[in-house]
């Protein structure tokens, strides 16, 4: 989770931009029977394909099959049925990967209450009716690493999905990607900037702290593996009657990862304690696999390349608290240089939105190649989280995953027109822009049978006082008429 | 229900409860000798709900019990004859669940609604945050709770009642609304352990969050099932083994799991109700969903699930008090359009649903509601089922209630017409044989002496000290009185029911006391001027003063003071 100053200004932004960007998608159109039946054979034909992983080709057609990428070339004869995108003059690359996002989750992201949260657990509350992960895939992302917020030395834990909009919870985790936990050092676990949340009551207050929480976590999970470990010893030997050990939620996620079975994401800006927690999983024999934000790893790139941690960081957001002043927009240029594999992520619904322009700055700052660029935010980001045998570019057999501009997605007018994901179609710009004037159409619908309603109680409540009988109304000084008259005399007030 | 307590009780008190409600609206039969034990309803429309109605035909009810139902069926001679021309016969409507009929103790820290005790901070799930399971509807009904006379005249003649606040609140049981002892309430108990997935701590308290809470959940059901292991265990041979600990809410927990108690999992909206199905299968327990008012959209699913449902009455509307110029989003306008719907998409897929009355404060609107989904496609019968039969069901009492069959309890509505019509008017309900009539509440023939329009301050003295509350009263010209009343402390509510007539004044409020919904009725005499008279809610009667706040000339000011409020 990062705290920057401009938040506002690109909310307000994002507004401006996205009105009216509402799904195109009924449920029905894309509930979870359509993605039961068998995807469709799909041709893109007359693309620019930029392929990340061996060049680009002019004038290349891609045939999808099974959701998959079945071949990618020059030009291939689309198959009986097949449905054909005619995509010239278009630019096709594979889906963006977002190493560290928060879109869909349900609550809140941070079980901030405690110093390790490792019991709790994002892939239990993904909430797939979040409008973030609409827009997200209107920006091209398919694939996010979820993760939880930074409150805490040791947060909870995480999952990849793609972004199969309309789809149930349970369809979008990313299959067979490995899980992680998401662990956060400096200011915001020792609660620096927490001011009115009832700070103060929770350790750690400072970085030692930060420290002496993780080694404490993984002692206790050590302890916790081997009373398991004894347990089932004894269990195999034929012993009866033993009382196992207490399953605990909090150390499980743990124990994975000295296993090696969950990989540890983690927030970070300064390069001491970006030492410090290689130090600290050196000695309990477990890998940091990406550092997040990890704004002055341009500092320990050596360090960070030796170890094989990857690195995914902003291409020019800083100085949104004193730990993120020392940011540079040469961070990415320069760590790749130095052989780290490197990731430019969002960290926020809006900014997933153009994660292609926030790589592309790398090649003004730093002079990354194009293809160095678009790695960024595809293959590299894939590496990190284990799955670049799946996605991150496009090569026969991958998913078909794919993006496609109308313009180079590395220029500032490249506009996506189409999504897919598993080679189903998700987002489709011409598709969005023609529903929308139903949607808009059924909205005010909706809105007028409302007011209609509301018009018709309020008539009824109003008491039977037009009976002739009636004996003079009560004087003027009654709450109702004090309203209604300001409803109905106070045009310059505008109260109600 | 001031008589019954009167046969045991002394004449005087007998005498001062019967003065104290005012406004009662359901006295109870008394005769010299006893109440009459044996009923027999003729000539009535029966609805038994397990089978076709029948027409022209008697209900007989003996010592509590429904004895015969048929067109011939024979009743003894002392029997109490109901004629039933031009009446319908209905079982006692379930309200499937709710607190009604739960004495009105402070709700556990972590509870919902009023101001909460300082609670200590909870560092993880070893400090069991809002955790009471060994709390028990059936230990804490109490025939001190008001609602249930409500309740009880609006048809409601049992409740599947719980403990409020907190994640595991405690246990539910089967209540049936009358008695005359706390403990003849009781139907049975447990029948459910109702979960909550809202968060009980905060950004220092555990669980701050929804997958906080979750997770939490999970692993109270792991310690339990450990803890029930474990104990097996040592029981077998404690000889050189550490004891395993005891822990009351796993005590409680694994109790109420041996009772076959289900568990109520929180579901409104279509991904809490998928997720509920995850959260069912991973817990091992027998769930129970409520909420379910996004079941059009995942109807199917539930039906293949098997869950039942307990389907919140209480429909989603839109706020009173939103930003005006803040449009909501297509998808709670859909919601809130076609909620009602989902009873009518449940029953189509075959899912077992009941209604309850959610958040619905005053009982009328609860046959309301039901009936909006009837307009929404539902069966009346459907309907009828879901507040009857179905909930006896899901709760394990079909053997006993929910329907009008010969042998179940004898918990009947006698109303003179259909039961979802809004004209229809419930002449008599029977809780346990015991029959109450039930009047409208009494209007003054003469009417009123003056004009309570306007503003008035209340003043009164709790045992807390001085209070203030401010009135805001509007009376039609037959002294029917409507308006709120308000004070900083207590919030503000509407006036459910009020009068003056000649000089003589009452009016009634619903509000949360110590968090439970408590009514508070105002009584007394206007002279003109002022007001002076008593106001009385549970277990306390306070004398209090009104003297009007909005004299003529400070009007313009107050107008003022409002619009700029807004």
């Amino acid at each position: 989770m990062r705290m920057r100053a401009v938040t506002c200004a690109k909310l307000f932004l994002l507004s401006a931009l996205l009105t009216g960007l509402v799904p195109f998608q009924t449920r029905a159109a894309n509930s979870p029977a359509a993605a039961n039946e068998p995807a469709p054979v799909i041709l893109i034909q007359n693309a620019t394909i930029l392929t990340v992983s061996h060049g680009n080709i002019e004038h290349g057609s891609i045939l999808i099959k099974d959701g998959k990428i079945a071949e990618v070339g020059l030009s291939i004869k689309a198959p009986k049925d097949a449905q054909v995108i005619d995509a010239a003059g278009q630019f096709v690359m594979p889906g963006i990967v977002d190493c560290h996002s928060h879109i869909g989750v349900d609550g809140d992201v941070n079980e901030g209450s405690i110093a390790v949260s490792s019991i709790a657990n994002i892939a239990d509350v993904l909430n797939p009716d979040d409008i973030g992960m609409y827009r997200d895939l209107a920006g091209g992302v398919t694939t996010a690493n979820v993760l939880h917020g930074s409150a805490n030395p040791i947060g909870g834990q995480t999952v990849v999905i793609k972004l199969r909009w309309g789809q149930p919870a349970s369809r979008l985790p990313f299959e067979g990607a490995l899980p992680g936990i998401k662990f956060a050092l400096g200011e915001n676990p020792k609660h620096s900037n927490f001011g009115g949340r009832g700070s103060g009551a929770r350790y750690p207050a400072t970085r030692m702290g930060v420290e002496e929480t993780i080694r404490g976590a993984f002692a206790e999970a050590r302890d916790y593996k081997s009373a398991w470990d004894v347990y089932n010893k004894r269990v195999a030997a034929g012993e009866k009657n033993l009382i196992p050990p207490r399953r605990d939620l909090r150390l499980e996620p743990l124990v994975e990862v000295l296993e090696g079975k969950r990989y540890v994401h983690s927030h970070c800006y300064r390069e001491d304690e970006i030492l410090m927690l290689l130090r600290v999983a050196k000695e309990f024999g477990f890998k940091v696999r990406t550092f997040q934000h990890v704004l002055e790893g341009y500092k320990v790139a050596d360090e960070l390349a030796a170890a094989g941690v990857g690195a995914s960081t902003f291409s020019d957001w800083w100085a949104y608290k004193v730990e993120a002043y020392e940011a540079i927009p040469y961070n990415a240029a320069l760590m790749t240089r130095r052989g780290v594999i490197v990731s430019i992520n969002s960290d926020d619904a809006e900014e997933a939105t153009h994660l292609n322009q926030e790589a592309a700055k790398s090649i003004k700052f730093g002079g990354l190649s194009h293809d160095e660029a678009l790695k960024l935010v595809t293959i590299n980001p894939a590496m990190q989280l284990g799955i670049d045998k799946r996605v991150g570019s496009i090569d026969p057999g991958k998913d078909a995953d794919l993006v496609i501009y109308n313009h180079d997605p590395l220029s500032a007018y490249a506009v996506v027109q189409k999504t897919l994901i598993d080679g189903r179609v998700y987002f489709d710009r011409q598709r969005d822009l023609a529903g929308r004037p139903s949607l808009e159409k059924e909205k005010k619908t909706l809105l007028d049978k409302e007011k209609k309603a509301s018009e018709k109680k309020a008539d009824e409540k109003k008491p039977d006082e037009k009976k002739p009988d009636e004996k003079p109304k009560p004087p003027a000084d009654s709450v109702a008429q004090t309203l209604s008259l300001e409803r109905g005399v106070a045009p310059t007030g505008g109260v109600l | 229900m001031p008589s019954v307590l009167g046969r045991s009780l002394s004449f005087a008190l007998a005498a001062i409860a019967t003065l104290v409600v005012l406004l009662a609206a359901a006295p109870r039969i008394t005769a010299q000798g006893g109440e009459p034990q044996y009923f027999a309803i003729r000539g009535a429309t029966v609805v038994p709900v397990s089978g076709p109605r029948i027409e022209n035909a008697t209900v007989v009810i003996s010592r509590g019990v429904i004895t015969a139902v048929g067109k011939d069926a024979s009743f003894l001679q002392e029997a109490w004859v109901i004629d039933g021309k031009g009446l319908t016969v209905y079982p006692g409507l379930f309200d499937s669940f709710t607190d009604i009929g739960l004495s009105t103790a402070p709700p556990p820290p972590g509870g919902e609604g009023g101001p909460r005790p300082p609670q200590p901070i909870s560092r993880g799930p070893e400090d069991r945050p809002g955790s009471t399971p060994w709390r028990d509807a059936a230990g804490e009904a109490s025939l001190a709770d008001k609602r249930i006379e409500t309740w009880r005249s609006a048809g409601f003649t049992t409740v599947i009642a719980a403990p409020k606040g907190g994640i595991f609140p405690g246990q539910a049981a089967v209540l049936d609304l009358a008695g005359e002892r706390n403990g003849d309430l009781v139907v049975k108990s447990p029948v459910a352990i109702p979960v909550s997935l809202q968060p009980a701590g905060n950004f220092s308290s555990f669980p701050g969050s929804l997958m906080g809470t979750v997770a939490y959940v999970r692993q109270i059901w792991l310690d339990t099932d450990w803890s029930t292991k474990a104990e097996a265990i040592y029981e077998k041979n404690p000889r050189g083994v550490a004891r395993p600990r005891y822990d009351r809410t796993e005590a409680a927990l694994t109790d109420a799991l041996e009772d076959h108690a289900v568990v109520l999992i929180p579901a409104n909206n279509s991904v809490e109700i998928r997720r509920a199905f995850e959260l069912a299968d991973r817990w091992h327990v027998n769930g129970v969903l409520y909420g379910g008012q996004m079941g059009y959209e995942v109807a199917d699913e539930i039906a293949a699930k098997k869950l039942p449902v307990l389907v919140d009455l209480k429909w989603p509307e839109a706020d009173k008090d939103a930003d005006p110029d803040a449009v909501p989003s297509l998808r709670t306008l859909r919601f809130r359009d076609r909620a009602a719907s989902s009873p009518a998409a449940l029953a189509k897929a075959g899912v077992k649903f009941a209604f309850y009355s959610g958040g619905i404060a005053a009982p009328k609107d609860i046959l309301k509601a039901a009936k909006k989904s009837i307009d929404a496609g539902l069966s009346a019968d459907a309907a009828l089922r879901a507040l009857t039969l179905t909930p006896a069901e899901i709760f394990g009492v079909a053997d006993r209630l929910g329907s009008i069959e010969n042998g179940k309890i004898a918990n009947l509505i006698v109303a003179d017409g259909d039961l979802f019509n809004e004209k229809t008017k419930i002449k008599y309900v029977f809780v346990d044989g015991h029959r109450f009539d039930i009047r409208e509440p009494e209007k003054p023939k003469d009417p009123p002496k003056g004009d309570l329009t306007g503003k008035w301050k209340l003043a009164y003295t709790t045992p807390d000290g001085p209070e203030e509350s401010t009135a805001d009263l509007a009376m039609a010209s037959d002294g029917t009185l409507s308006g709120t009343i308000g004070s900083a402390k207590r919030g503000t509510a509407n006036i459910i029911s009020g009068y003056l007539g000649v000089d003589k004044f009452s009016f009634v409020i619903n509000i949360p006391i110590q968090g439970s919904p408590s009514d508070v009725t105002f009584t007394g005499t206007f002279d003109g001027t002022s007001l002076e008279g008593t106001l009385n809610t549970v277990g306390m009667d306070l004398d209090f003063t009104g003297t009007k706040s909005d004299a003529p000339t400070s009007r313009n000011r107050g107008e003022i003071a409002l619009g700029g409020a807004r």
